[in-house]
């Protein structure tokens, strides 16, 4: 690997990383709706005191903030692969239909089965990003003489419309509207440690998957024919790649809903301080990620607090500037 | 010149667009599930229907169909210039995120601006056009490049980015706004043909009589950029100047139709090019198709949505978008 100098090296960035993972996380048990002291927040996350505001922090705050860490980590990872591996700067798990399939999914799930726990819905939202990124780049696949970025992005959108459009007509149907929308635009509101038990070793998985392959993902994301001549089972490396995509973005749907641009913008932020190498991209995404969306939950708590403000139309709106200044620099892919 | 041959055939699908939009009309106010028989159709229609009989037919069944026929027809003229502005048969008013501006000024307007209930819908079109258009400037200055003019493709790709960025900033609307109102955007949203009297039709149509004409007339300029901004310039077009002019007038048919509608994709792609596959890619000939099948498609999708999933029904801009998601990637895979 080439040494640039340019670049502040990996070690610093990562301590700088965890350091802004740290403040990030103290803020997020710290402010919100209640008003607590600092030496509260303290007590609450050392576990001393058993206070009703401590209690709070502890069943509410605490438990939001670590699913916000593993959301943001496994959406910003799952976006770095998908970009490496199809050599797309625009690739995004919301862009390239995943969630909107775990959307529909959910909905169909909550339909036939009203009564389905947390697992369920977990299963559900796996087999439906599996089946929305399925369509997404089999359409892709289809086309023999190759998509551009562009089009596969295109084609993205219409599936997610497609999908969509089946979600609201069996969540008007079936008059399920509500509980479909408290899944797909409810952010992190209510989620407690029961559900972060079953999540987090979900994540975990998924993450050490994407820092395992991280080196191959490097190499597939030169040139396919380097990867081939380098010795790779392509094949089964994307395969494996394209799993833990599904993984990780199923998991995070099911906690959070639909977060759109976060996977797309995060691992560029990193590009440009890290390069490309994704043993190096893919951890400081993991924590960038965690911090972005610790922060954007704050924020959707403290705008118009005691009421909460969607974090998914935050990062929505949040991620349209950055997808345009992407569109207009990367002008060689058009 | 035309030749006479094509200029026939033409007339011959138009006829054929008019008896299946008449039939399908008919069709709506049949077998929508309610009393009136067959039978009693055609001598109400001629005045000799009960009160309640004439009530159901002229108040609730036919402005629905007249409104869905208008909004398509105009759905598909702003998609029919798009296409041509941008040389691009993927652009439609829903994809390109002027619709989403759209419907977000009539969320803002719905929320924030109280006006009196029976003067609100004529200003919705209004609110729509204005969210509308800044959206479209929005869209034209990001995707234009002061070396290589504005390339369709980024033209479409900033419009997605846009119109998902927006569907936030709509949810961020609704999430502070109370549950009664709420109803009604999510309503909205989904494309449920709500406006449904006579005073809906009277908001929308001063906006199609001007409009639909002027398209027809704007043909020329159409085919002209169609060809390319060379040759453009080689006659003697003020290439920016009506360009502008022409985004203006389809950003206000799809905002006019979009207000009284909701979020309808897609109409805007389909029927430009059902209609240039029928009788080919000059403006002249196509446009009129174009206009009518779209019209057409979107009462169709509003009577199965309205009576195959009956009682509830199923939005019209779903059902469009269930039909027109598919044709969209077909016509990806095949560009």
């Amino acid at each position: 690997m080439q040494k640039n100098n340019k670049r502040i090296s990996f070690s610093y960035l990562l301590i700088i990383a965890l350091l802004f993972l740290l403040i990030s996380f103290f803020l997020a048990v710290r402010f919100g709706a209640a008003e607590v002291s600092f030496k509260q927040t303290w007590q609450a996350l050392s576990f001393s005191g058993n206070i009703e505001e401590i209690i709070i922090l502890q069943e509410i705050r605490i438990p939001r903030a670590i699913a916000a860490i593993f959301v943001g980590a496994a959406l910003a990872a799952a976006g770095a692969i998908m970009q490496g591996m199809t050599r797309n700067p625009l690739a995004d798990p919301g862009l390239f239909g995943l969630t909107a399939g775990a959307n529909l999914f959910l909905a169909i799930t909550l339909a036939i089965f009203p009564a389905i726990d947390y697992l369920g819905t977990i299963l559900a939202s796996f087999i439906g990003a599996a089946i929305g990124a399925g369509l997404v780049f089999g359409i892709a696949a289809f086309n023999q003489k190759g998509f551009s970025p562009l089009k596969i992005v295109l084609a993205g959108s219409a599936v997610s419309t497609f999908l969509y459009a089946v979600t609201r007509a069996i969540s008007i149907y079936f008059k399920i509207s509500k509980n479909v929308t408290m899944w797909t635009a409810g952010g992190l509101v209510g989620v407690g440690w029961s559900q972060l038990k079953l999540i987090i070793p979900i994540i975990i998985f998924g993450l050490a998957g994407a820092f395992l392959l991280a080196r191959q993902l490097t190499i597939l994301s030169l040139k396919e024919e380097i990867a081939i001549g380098l010795g790779q089972k392509v094949f089964r490396t994307k395969i494996m790649l394209f799993l833990i995509i599904i993984i990780l973005t199923g998991a995070a749907v099911a906690v959070v809903g639909n977060i759109v641009f976060l996977g797309l913008m995060i691992p560029h932020l990193v590009r440009t301080f890290a390069g490309r190498d994704y043993r190096f991209v893919m951890p400081l995404s993991a924590l960038t990620g965690s911090i972005f969306m610790l922060l954007a939950d704050l924020l959707s708590r403290t705008l118009n607090a005691p009421y909460e403000t969607p974090v998914v139309a935050i990062i929505a709106l949040l991620g349209l500037p950055f997808f345009l200044i992407i569109v207009n620099r990367r002008r060689r892919y058009f | 010149m035309i030749d006479p041959a094509i200029i026939k055939k033409q007339r011959l699908i138009i006829l054929t667009l008019f008896l299946t939009i008449l039939i399908t009309s008919l069709l709506n106010l049949i077998i929508a599930n309610s009393t009136l028989s067959i039978k009693r159709i055609i001598p109400i229609l001629f005045g000799q229907g009960t009160f309640k009989e004439n009530f159901v037919i002229f108040s609730i069944r036919l402005p629905r169909i007249i409104i869905t026929l208008l909004a398509g027809m105009a759905l598909a003229a702003a998609g029919s210039i798009l296409q041509s502005l941008t040389r691009n048969d993927l652009a439609d008013p829903g994809i390109i995120g002027i619709n989403s501006g759209a419907g977000f000024a009539v969320a803002l307007f719905f929320l924030y601006f109280p006006v009196q209930a029976g003067k609100f819908i004529y200003f919705l079109p209004l609110a729509a056009f204005t969210g509308a258009l800044v959206t479209a400037i929005l869209i034209y200055l990001f995707s234009y490049n002061k070396n290589n003019g504005f390339q369709a493709i980024k033209l479409i790709l900033i419009g997605v980015g846009f119109s998902t960025a927006l569907s936030g900033a709509m949810i961020v609307l609704i999430s502070s706004a109370d549950k009664t109102k709420v109803e009604f955007i999510s309503r909205w949203l989904a494309g449920d043909i709500w406006g449904t009297d006579w005073s809906f039709v009277l908001a929308i149509l001063p906006w199609i009589l001007v409009l639909l004409p002027l398209v027809l007339y704007k043909s020329n300029s159409l085919n002209i950029l169609a060809l390319g901004n060379e040759v453009a310039v080689g006659l003697g077009m003020n290439i920016k100047k009506e360009q502008i002019n022409l985004l203006i007038i389809a950003v206000a048919l799809a905002a006019s139709a979009v207000s009284i509608t909701g979020g309808i994709a897609f109409i805007g792609l389909m029927a430009p090019h059902i209609a240039k596959s029928l009788i080919g890619k000059r403006n002249q000939l196509y446009l009129p198709v174009a206009i009518l099948t779209g019209g057409w498609l979107l009462l169709l999708a509003d009577t199965i949505g309205k009576n195959i999933f009956a009682p509830q029904g199923i939005a019209a801009g779903i059902m469009v978008a269930i039909i027109g998601a598919p044709y969209f990637i077909y016509l990806i895979t095949v560009n």
